[in-house]
């Protein structure tokens, strides 16, 4: 005050407003977000025999088990779709979003070295994370087309109808429900460490109350309203009517799932751009 | 000259002994009484002075207190202090790593901050893949790393084994890497903390050199973290001496810097005030001193001067004294013993009824700079009258005495050999 006063470039203090988020740092450090994601990429196959090829593994082993179970023995209806077809696009978009929110959930704690260590926008690493996600995604997604064109080939009955255009918007809602869950869960993990352990195992358990492995049609209707509060009930309904000609797309459960990734997103962000500042010292 | 960094009222404080923040029922204290009664911090008053050795009534306490300075562009500025003296702890709230408890600080410039030498580095990835990595971590642009590329891998030595997974680097190299990264930062202020004790000697000097030039030619503003002394010497223009989270002088380096020698170990009990002590207590030592022949500074002795120590004792039985012994054992600061004198070794005509004093002469004493103490202990007829562990700290610190203007590496032994290559 008493000397010439100066522009400072930034300020340190205790605590930023709320919602002071920071988002122009974020973008100002774009390039560590694709180095990130070049980094898992590459770190994940190198020394491996298959390669890439690991991203098939999972969910052809995930299809051909819920195919004998839940299609063979349990008998339980797939909307008239064949069964593998059926299970495929319930597995590729639940494990979208399964992977986003349990690999955001532990950011903090996976990553306690490097924060300690440097500053960038925290954010950084769960948004590569979800993009880096994308990557393997799309890798399932060649697998899913793939096997829609065997079943085609073969006259089988389904067909892809106009709400193909919409899945950029649903892999975009996937992403950002996955992340704004995770970020919510990795924020109060540093706090209080027994929530990791329900992660995963929350997931897993989340994944029988949407519709993966039963077509929401054939829900009693008694569970319907339940199943449907599960934000991914619309996304996924959405995903199979626009794939394979079946499921329930009706605007109202999109929208629910809209208005709810938007909200987790924000509160997400929100509590982790507070998290951020002390969890040095807390975890 | 403007400023590039000042520092208003900064605290930072520290829960010890419990992971993460405690417990819900504090928090919600905590809460309740800031957010909803519009009152101080309850945690916050209770802090006290971060003083490891003593155990405080609370378990709050601060690592920084009330630290004020302001930094000019273009200076370079030592930060120097005993280990726990916060300068860590500084650095990282400078580097936004951790954000203060109270106070401000205002920034002009982009801060690059080396607290650790190759973070983020991944094993899996190539030495190429891992500098851009490493660089965008650090805060750099792509093409400000395509364009410092060349001269970072020259920087680096490593050229040769560029695209080699870094795993298979071996540590000298690794560090290298990483170092040359950072130091082609374009930032206006460069904050580094002590990452340069890794690394063979010439490569510290290369550093050293390259940081030089960052200051001096280039006009930025360094922060930098040491233990020793001739490099803040050499880097550093100012300094400032942390003692227990605040600041304990500020000013020119030479000047701080035998401040902080002096004061180093001041700090501890006279003799006669320490507790801890076995023996009979027919002879109890009252104090002792060591003072360097070449150091005007009490407790510290360059190496390969001469130095005494003197203890004074008093006896309380008037007895008759047919032997006696008084030894003092020298421990490194891991608490090995390295070297161990008495009187019983030589031939003196000292007479304890005589004097209430005892002085040991050292002569070219060969240990190797660091901190020491004292193990102080006396036997009168066979019996142990006295015996103290650990006490009269001293440090040896560095003279050039090989006369190469290098400074020694620390971690390698104990004592320094007079040698030469013939």
């Amino acid at each position: 005050m008493s000397k010439k006063s100066q522009n400072w470039d930034f300020i340190i203090e205790p605590q930023n407003s709320l919602f002071d988020l920071n988002l122009k740092d974020v973008w100002r450090y774009r390039d560590l977000l694709w180095m990130f994601v070049k980094r898992d990429f590459v770190s994940f196959y190198k020394q491996t025999i298959l390669g890439p090829l690991w991203f098939f593994i999972q969910p052809v082993f995930t299809t051909i088990i819920y195919t004998f179970i839940f299609g063979g023995l349990a008998n339980l209806s797939t909307d008239s779709l064949p069964q593998p077809l059926f299970y495929m696009v319930g597995i590729t978009t639940w494990n979208y979003f399964s992977d986003c929110i349990t690999k955001t959930s532990t950011v903090f704690k996976d990553n306690a070295n490097i924060f300690g260590k440097v500053y960038f926008p925290r954010l950084i690493m769960p948004l590569s994370i979800v993009t880096s996600n994308l990557v393997r995604f799309a890798v399932q997604m060649i697998l899913m087309i793939t096997m829609m064109g065997y079943y085609a080939w073969n006259g089988a009955n389904f067909h892809m109808t106009w709400a193909i255009t919409l899945f950029p918007l649903l892999v975009l809602l996937m992403a950002l429900l996955g992340l704004g869950l995770g970020l919510i869960i990795t924020a109060l993990t540093t706090k209080y460490r027994d929530l990791a352990f329900l992660v995963t195992f929350g997931i897993q358990l989340l994944m029988y109350t949407t519709t993966v492995i039963y077509p929401l049609s054939s829900a009693p209707a008694k569970y319907k309203t339940m199943i449907s509060l599960n934000p991914m009930t619309g996304i996924i309904e959405c995903s199979r009517f626009a794939f394979l000609g079946q499921g329930q797309l009706t605007w109202y459960t999109l929208g629910y799932s809209t208005v709810f990734t938007l909200v987790s997103l924000i509160l997400g962000i929100i509590i982790f751009n507070k998290t951020e500042k002390t969890f040095v010292d807390t975890v | 000259m403007a400023s590039a960094i000042k520092v208003e009222n900064l605290s930072k404080i520290y829960r010890l002994g419990e992971i993460g923040t405690g417990t819900i029922s504090r928090d919600l204290e905590r809460f309740f009484k800031m957010k909803i009664l519009k009152q101080e911090d309850p945690f916050l008053r209770i802090g006290e002075a971060n003083d490891r050795a003593t155990k405080g009534a609370s378990d709050i306490v601060y690592s920084l207190k009330d630290i004020n300075f302001e930094i000019e562009q273009g200076d370079a500025v030592g930060i120097i202090g005993r280990n726990g003296a916060g300068k860590s702890t500084l650095l990282k709230i400078l580097s936004r790593v951790t954000s203060p408890t109270t106070g401000k600080i205002n920034i002009k410039g982009r801060v690059a901050s080396l607290l650790e030498v190759g973070t983020g580095f991944h094993p899996e990835l190539t030495g190429r893949e891992n500098i851009y990595l490493n660089g965008a971590i650090l805060g750099m642009r792509k093409k400000e790393i395509d364009r410092n590329f060349d001269e970072i891998v020259d920087f680096s030595g490593v050229e040769r084994y560029i695209d080699t997974p870094v795993k298979r680097y071996s540590s000298g190299m690794y560090v290298r890497l990483a170092f040359a990264v950072a130091a082609h930062l374009e930032s206006e202020i460069l904050i580094v903390d002590e990452v340069l004790a890794v690394g063979d000697a010439e490569f510290q000097k290369k550093c050293l050199g390259k940081m030089n030039d960052v200051s001096k030619t280039s006009g930025r503003t360094i922060l930098f973290v040491s233990h020793n002394m001739a490099s803040i010497q050499n880097l550093c223009q100012s300094c400032i001496f942390l003692t227990k989270g605040e600041i304990n002088h500020i000013g020119e380096t030479k000047e701080v810097i035998n401040k902080y020698l002096s004061n180093q170990l001041s700090n501890t009990l006279k003799l006669s005030e320490i507790e801890e002590r076995k023996g009979n207590k027919d002879l109890i030592f009252i104090n002792g001193e060591i003072i360097g022949v070449n150091t005007d500074n009490l407790d510290s002795v360059e190496s390969f001067s001469d130095f005494t120590i003197s203890l004074e004792f008093k006896l309380i039985n008037q007895l008759k004294i047919s032997n006696f012994k008084i030894e003092i054992g020298i421990n490194n600061n891991m608490g090995d013993r390295v070297a161990w004198i008495s009187s019983n070794n030589i031939i003196s005509h000292f007479d304890l009824l005589i004097s209430n004093k005892i002085t040991f002469l050292v002569k070219n004493c060969p240990l190797a700079p660091g901190d020491y103490t004292c193990s102080i202990f006396s036997e009168i007829n066979n019996n142990i009258s006295d015996w103290l562990q650990n006490v009269l700290p001293f440090a040896i610190v560095e003279k050039d005495y090989y006369n190469t203007g290098k400074s020694l590496p620390a971690g390698q032994g104990n004592i320094l050999l007079n040698y030469s290559i013939i």
